[in-house]
């Protein structure tokens, strides 16, 4: 693998509402990382549909965006990498449909990336973190996740919604904006919060459930609000610390039931300070680490496809035309971390 | 570690540090204890901090002591102190199935051995159930095997509660067949021996395993966006 030339990968992320390229080099640095977010009206979220033509408009724009930004031409790029899944079907399609295209014209080959795993990739080389726990939050998705035994293994996770989902749609009962998203105008409400409201506490095990949470403030915050029991920002306060007490325990449990010390977290809630706050309270409770990384990264973005299709690409990963598919459904752990091979298991070697 | 504390007789010994509590040893009239302290949790609310301290240290002792009446082995509690969040209880000799389970999968199955837990396990779990008792944090961590006599100690019922719906029992045994799988995958599939044994155990098991199979279409199909 060591070549004079510098692997370099231009990856797709569309799997959501914000459609992103980046083109990145095997070290981890970053040329060019152009994206573009769909934002709906306050009281709307986000349909297949109106994203999928959201992404259609800009991907090319985007594409030639990212390579100007980089200085490269499609002759410097070693691979092209995609989002396979998870995420909706429709955004999906639109990188997938792109990336065939490119390939076939550029002469390129494809390599299909898990989301998930690209979180988590992409927070380890920012952040240096070498074996956390991964609590990866966002609209879609809430995991803990440890590496273990060659794939990245879920711990514990959310049996129905995700917290960001969670947040997300009480923002509509609120009908806080969209814009730039609907956790960060909770995040920046709930600090004016002052009152603690009792909500439902629900975990399980390692794993934690958020839609009867959801269900309760729903029912409740507009008889809440219309007495003045309470203000928008007292309810938003009260869903934060209880939603993110409950990351923080099971990402603790996970912690102590695989004897790590560190914690990184990614995924778009992973930018709320609120939550690093709590994370980094608990971690330094038990002489461990918090890596935490900021929007740029944390939110989705093309970069983090590139840079571990790049991994699976310099470790000999290509993925066929034929087989370059999407599928809405996708699990962490279907991921053969093979970049991460040599590493021996941390949580076996210990323990034994 | 060694730490004197005022009124409690003997010594205190660090043992582990766990997520929520700290586990020490100590005697209690002459006989060899284990004191289980939970204590505050700096990131939480204070006020959604004292409510889970107080509800789940109630919910174990409530829970261990139910346990023992449905005939599941726990250790037998001694004591409770609601002032300083302690449970004090037997002293339970033995290794925790996470550590047997960890040794077949580097130095090879003993399949007998791994069969009697399986068995164990799953009985266990079905007289909990039928007794409308739900663990809530059903993981090898949480399970010692008894020196000498080879009998399965349930352990850490901190987060059970009382219920008969088949969904909470089908939770309980998802969240158990989701730490197997994460944590002990080169055992085999020790989740299958365990259901096995539960279905014998458990007179409703029919209604718990289909709610069971509900629950993991939930867990993996659910879509997941961005």
């Amino acid at each position: 693998m060591a070549e004079k030339k510098r692997l370099i990968a231009l990856g797709f992320e569309g799997s959501a509402n914000k459609i992103g390229v980046g083109v990145v080099t095997l070290d981890g640095s970053i040329l060019s990382n152009p994206r573009h977010t769909y934002i709906t009206p306050p009281g709307q979220g986000f349909l297949p549909r109106e994203t999928a033509q959201h992404h259609l408009q800009y991907v090319l724009p985007l594409v030639k965006l990212a390579l100007e930004e980089a200085k490269i031409t499609p002759q410097d790029v070693d691979c092209l990498c995609y989002t396979k899944g998870p995420g909706m079907g429709a955004p999906l399609q639109v990188s997938a449909v792109v990336i065939r295209v490119l390939s076939q014209i550029w002469k390129k080959p494809i390599v299909a990336v898990n989301h998930c795993v690209a979180h988590i990739e992409m927070g380890r080389i920012v952040t240096g973190a070498d074996d956390p726990v991964v609590l990866y939050v966002s609209g879609g998705n809430t995991q803990v996740i440890a590496y273990s035994e060659g794939r990245y293994r879920i711990f514990g996770e959310t049996i129905d919604i995700a917290v960001g989902n969670c947040l997300d749609r009480f923002a509509r009962v609120l009908t806080l904006s969209n814009d730039p998203s609907p956790g960060y105008n909770i995040e920046q409400l709930a600090k004016k919060g002052e009152k603690f409201i009792d909500l439902p506490y629900v975990v399980k095990g390692m794993d934690v459930s958020f839609s009867g949470i959801l269900s309760y403030i729903e029912a409740t915050a507009e008889e809440k609000l219309k007495n003045n029991e309470c203000t928008p920002a007292d309810l938003c306060y009260s869903l934060q610390e209880t939603l993110f007490a409950m990351l923080v325990e099971i990402t603790e449990r996970a912690m102590a039931h695989c004897d790590k010390k560190d914690v990184l977290i990614v995924g778009g809630v992973g930018c709320n300070e609120r939550l690093q706050e709590m994370m980094r309270i608990m971690c330094s409770e038990r002489g461990g680490k918090l890596f935490a990384t900021d929007d740029r990264y944390c939110i989705d973005n093309g970069a983090m496809i590139a840079y571990t299709g790049l991994l699976a690409y310099a470790h000999g990963t290509t993925t066929p035309l034929e087989e370059s598919t999407f599928t809405q459904r996708f699990r962490t752990d279907e991921v053969l971390a093979i970049w991460r091979g040599k590493e021996s298991s941390k949580v076996n070697d210990h323990e034994t | 570690m060694e730490i004197k504390l005022d009124g409690v007789e003997g010594s205190l010994v660090l043992i582990k540090q766990g997520a929520e509590a700290r586990v020490l040893e100590s005697t209690f009239v002459g006989r060899r204890s284990i004191v289980k302290e939970r204590f505050s949790k700096k990131y939480r609310h204070p006020s959604l901090d004292s409510k889970l301290t107080i509800k789940r240290l109630n919910a174990e002792a409530r829970c261990m002591t139910k346990a023992r009446k449905l005939g599941v082995s726990t250790p037998v509690l001694y004591a409770v102190d609601a002032l300083l969040h302690t449970l004090t209880f037997e002293f339970v000799e033995g290794q925790a199935v996470k550590d047997i389970l960890l040794d077949f999968g580097s130095q090879g199955i003993v399949e007998e051995r791994l069969n009697d837990i399986a068995t164990q396990i799953g009985d266990a779990i079905g007289k909990l159930h039928d007794g409308g008792l739900i663990h809530g944090d059903l993981t090898t961590s949480n399970m010692l095997i008894r020196s000498g006599t080879n009998q399965l100690v349930l352990i850490d019922f901190g987060l059970s509660f009382t219920s008969t719906l088949p969904e909470d029992k089908a939770v309980d045994l998802y969240v158990l067949e989701r730490a197997l799988l994460s944590m002990h995958s080169s055992c085999g599939n020790v989740m299958d021996k365990i259901l096995a044994a539960y279905r014998k155990s458990s007179k409703q098991w029919s209604s718990t395993l289909n709610k069971l199979a509900q629950v993991r279409q939930r867990g993996r199909k659910r879509t997941m966006v961005g």
